[in-house]
Order: structure tokens, then C-alpha cells, then sequence
């Protein structure tokens, strides 16, 4: 299993699919995570952004046979993310999933997304984890109620119903990668607002049923003040989105204003 | 206003003018942010000693005192300044992000390089 990682690391090339991990201080859950998506998916690459831990979770994603990207210093989850995409759009992966590492996500699902981005018929696939009706998923009140509203919000101004405007677990290709490369990618909280700017940029959004269990410790990103300004940014972004939307358009088309630009259908085929 | 505040003010003020100069010569300050700090120091002297000036904005702007005036175009020049700089700090920050993404993305693509070489 070692040897192939590292074999999978020379020749890149092989693979058209990219799996974005980006982890904080996730030494101890990432080796078994990558094992699992190793097993469930062989023909990809897993790529495992560290955002400037303080334990070794770089070194231990290499050992699993992943490729770890390691940030200086921390700059939060959406940058961590962003840098995966940056890196994807240079290696011009055609097809790339983001999912958390703190195992939220559940690998079997990761294939469900990816037949779903193959089809072509959308750009950016979101794992909803409300869409399957086995669905065990239990979060706590005040945040079904953000869930809730910020749904709402999002299948109101993109005329599309969308069940999980929260889930980090999307499969993309490369016209979306490329946007979320892009300076408008929102660094600090990609969420909702990110949809809607996707609706903006002319992207096709799906969603399919995924399995996420309820994360064991998420403690970084929604406790103390943090919800009060998660929700605050979010409407503000938002509210801006929506102000901008002329200039985004010309802006997504215009692709010299992104860096690592290739052209996106058919680049290995 | 009385004398003392008009003495106070001017040299206050042509200390902070002659600072900033001095800072900007010592390439401590950059120029372009230099300006919005002299442009502050001369008004503060052109309102310390051109009185009916600062007369006229008073009455312009309701207030009963002329030193209120003073102090209120001091309080709105330093809102500006930390407006300007709360601009500047973002667009740091996003350089900065993107200098650490590309750092981060280079070191891997030259590790990567030279363990397969």
C-alpha cells in the first residue's frame, strides 16, 4: 500500500480526479481517512492541504500516501481549500472533490459525486446530506435552524432548490475550480454565499444524497461569537453578491485574470 | 479661540508636518500613504490661522464653538485614515494568502521534483 503511494505520487499524470483535504491538527484522523478513500476510489489523487498545524499532519498524509501541501502559517479553512483548487487548476485535474477531514464526510459517498460531475451536466455537484432519505444526520438546533434559513435564502435568489447550501463535500470540474481559484472565492466562511456566486458566474448546480455523520469536535469553526458573525457575513456577502453581478460575469469569462489558466474541456483527452 | 489654542494648534501641527516629511525622507513611510497624514496637517494649519475660515465652517456645520470644529475635522480626518488603512490591511491580507498559497504549492511541486529525479 506504501510503495503504490508513492508510486501514485510520480505519476501524477495517471489521474484525471482530485480529492482536496484540507486539515488542521488532523494527525491522528487523516491516515485512516486516506486509507479509506484509497480503497474506495484507486484512481485518484488525493491531495491534503495542511493549514499551518501544530502537530504532524503533513508528514503523516504523506506516510498514508497522500500528497500534502503545507501552508506557512494558518490561514483558515476556505484559503486552505482555495490553495487545493489552485493547485488542482495547475495539475489540471479535470475533475476535483472537496471534503472534510475530520471525517464528516464519508468516503462511500464520494463516488456518487463523481459519476455525478462526469455526466457534464453541471459544474459543481453538492453532497446534501438532507436529500437521502436514510438520512441519520442530527445537528444541533441553532445550527438546523442557520441550515434552514440560509436554504431558504440560497433556493430563492438562484430559483433552484438547493437542500445543503452548508455542505463542503462538492465534487467540481474545471470551470468551477476555476473560480473558486479566483479572487472572489470567499477565504474566510465558503458557504452559502459561495452558491450564490456560483449561480452568478453562469455554473450549473446539482445536489446528490451523501452520508455525513455529525463531526465529533467541531469546535473551530462554530462556537462562542462565531455564529453571530457567520451569520453577519454571510447575508453580507450575500447582500454584495448580488450588487456585483455584472462585473462578475465579465470577470469569470475573462480568464487571464486567473492564474494556472488552461483551457478546460479536453485538456488530456 | 484664543491665542494659546492658535499657538498650540499651528505648532502642533508643523511638528507633525515636519515629521512626516522627515519620516518619508528616512524611507520609513511610503509616499503614497504619507499624503492623506500631510494633507491632515495642513488643514489643521490653514483652520488654526485662517480664522474666519474656520468661522465660516462652523457656521456651516451648526456648531457653537470654533475649537469644536477643529476637533471634529480631526476625528473625521483619523475616521478616513483608519478607513483607508482598514482597505489596505485587506488587500495585504489577500496578498499575503496568496503569497502563502503559492509558497505552500511551489515547495510541494519542488519536493516532489526532486525525489522523483
Amino acid at each position: 500500500m506504501h510503495a503504490e503511494g508513492i508510486m501514485n505520487l510520480h505519476k501524477k499524470e495517471e489521474f484525471d480526479t482530485v480529492i482536496i483535504l484540507p486539515a488542521f491538527n488532523e494527525e491522528k484522523n487523516l491516515p485512516p481517512l486516506i486509507e479509506n478513500i484509497r480503497n474506495k476510489i484507486p484512481c485518484a489523487d488525493i491531495v491534503v492541504v495542511d493549514d499551518g498545524s501544530a502537530d504532524r499532519t503533513a508528514r503523516a498524509a504523506e506516510k498514508a500516501g497522500a500528497m500534502a501541501i503545507r501552508l506557512p502559517f494558518n490561514l483558515g479553512y476556505g484559503a486552505a481549500l482555495q490553495t487545493g483548487f489552485k493547485y488542482s487548476l495547475m495539475k489540471r485535474y479535470r475533475y476535483v472533490v472537496q471534503m472534510d477531514a475530520d471525517g464528516q464526510h464519508d468516503p462511500d459517498s464520494i463516488n456518487l459525486l463523481l459519476e455525478e460531475i462526469k455526466k457534464e451536466d453541471a459544474d459543481v455537484v453538492i453532497g446534501s446530506r438532507f436529500l437521502s432519505p436514510d438520512s441519520n444526520y442530527k445537528a444541533p438546533f441553532p445550527r438546523r435552524v442557520g441550515i434552514t434559513l440560509f436554504r431558504r435564502i440560497v433556493s430563492f435568489i438562484i430559483h433552484q432548490k438547493i437542500t445543503d447550501p452548508t455542505s463542503g463535500f462538492q465534487a467540481l470540474n474545471r470551470d468551477a475550480v476555476r473560480f473558486y481559484a479566483s479572487p472572489y472565492y470567499p477565504v474566510d466562511y465558503p458557504d452559502a454565499d459561495t452558491i450564490i456566486m456560483l449561480h452568478r458566474a453562469g455554473l450549473r448546480i446539482k445536489e446528490v444524497p451523501v452520508l455525513m455523520h455529525p463531526s465529533p469536535g467541531r469546535k473551530s469553526m462554530h462556537s462562542g461569537l462565531k455564529p453571530v458573525y457567520y451569520i453577519f457575513k454571510m447575508f453580507l456577502s450575500m447582500f454584495v453578491t448580488l450588487l456585483r453581478k455584472d462585473k462578475f460575469e465579465k470577470r469569470i469569462i475573462k480568464k487571464e485574470d486567473i492564474p494556472y489558466d488552461a483551457p478546460t474541456k479536453d485538456i488530456r483527452h | 479661540m484664543t491665542l494659546q489654542q492658535r499657538i498650540f494648534a499651528i505648532s502642533f501641527s508643523i511638528a507633525l508636518f515636519i515629521i512626516i516629511i522627515d519620516l518619508v525622507r528616512r524611507k520609513k513611510l511610503r509616499e503614497d500613504l504619507s499624503w492623506l497624514w500631510l494633507l491632515t496637517g495642513a488643514v489643521i494649519i490653514l483652520l488654526a490661522a485662517w480664522y474666519d475660515m474656520l468661522l465660516f465652517l462652523t457656521r456651516l456645520i451648526g456648531a457653537v464653538l470654533p475649537t469644536s470644529t477643529l476637533f471634529l475635522f480631526g476625528v473625521l480626518f483619523l475616521m478616513i485614515i483608519s478607513l483607508y488603512y482598514s482597505t489596505k490591511i485587506s488587500s495585504l491580507h489577500d496578498q499575503v494568502k496568496n503569497i502563502a498559497q503559492q509558497v505552500a504549492i511551489l515547495q510541494t511541486e519542488l519536493q516532489r521534483r526532486d525525489r522523483s529525479s
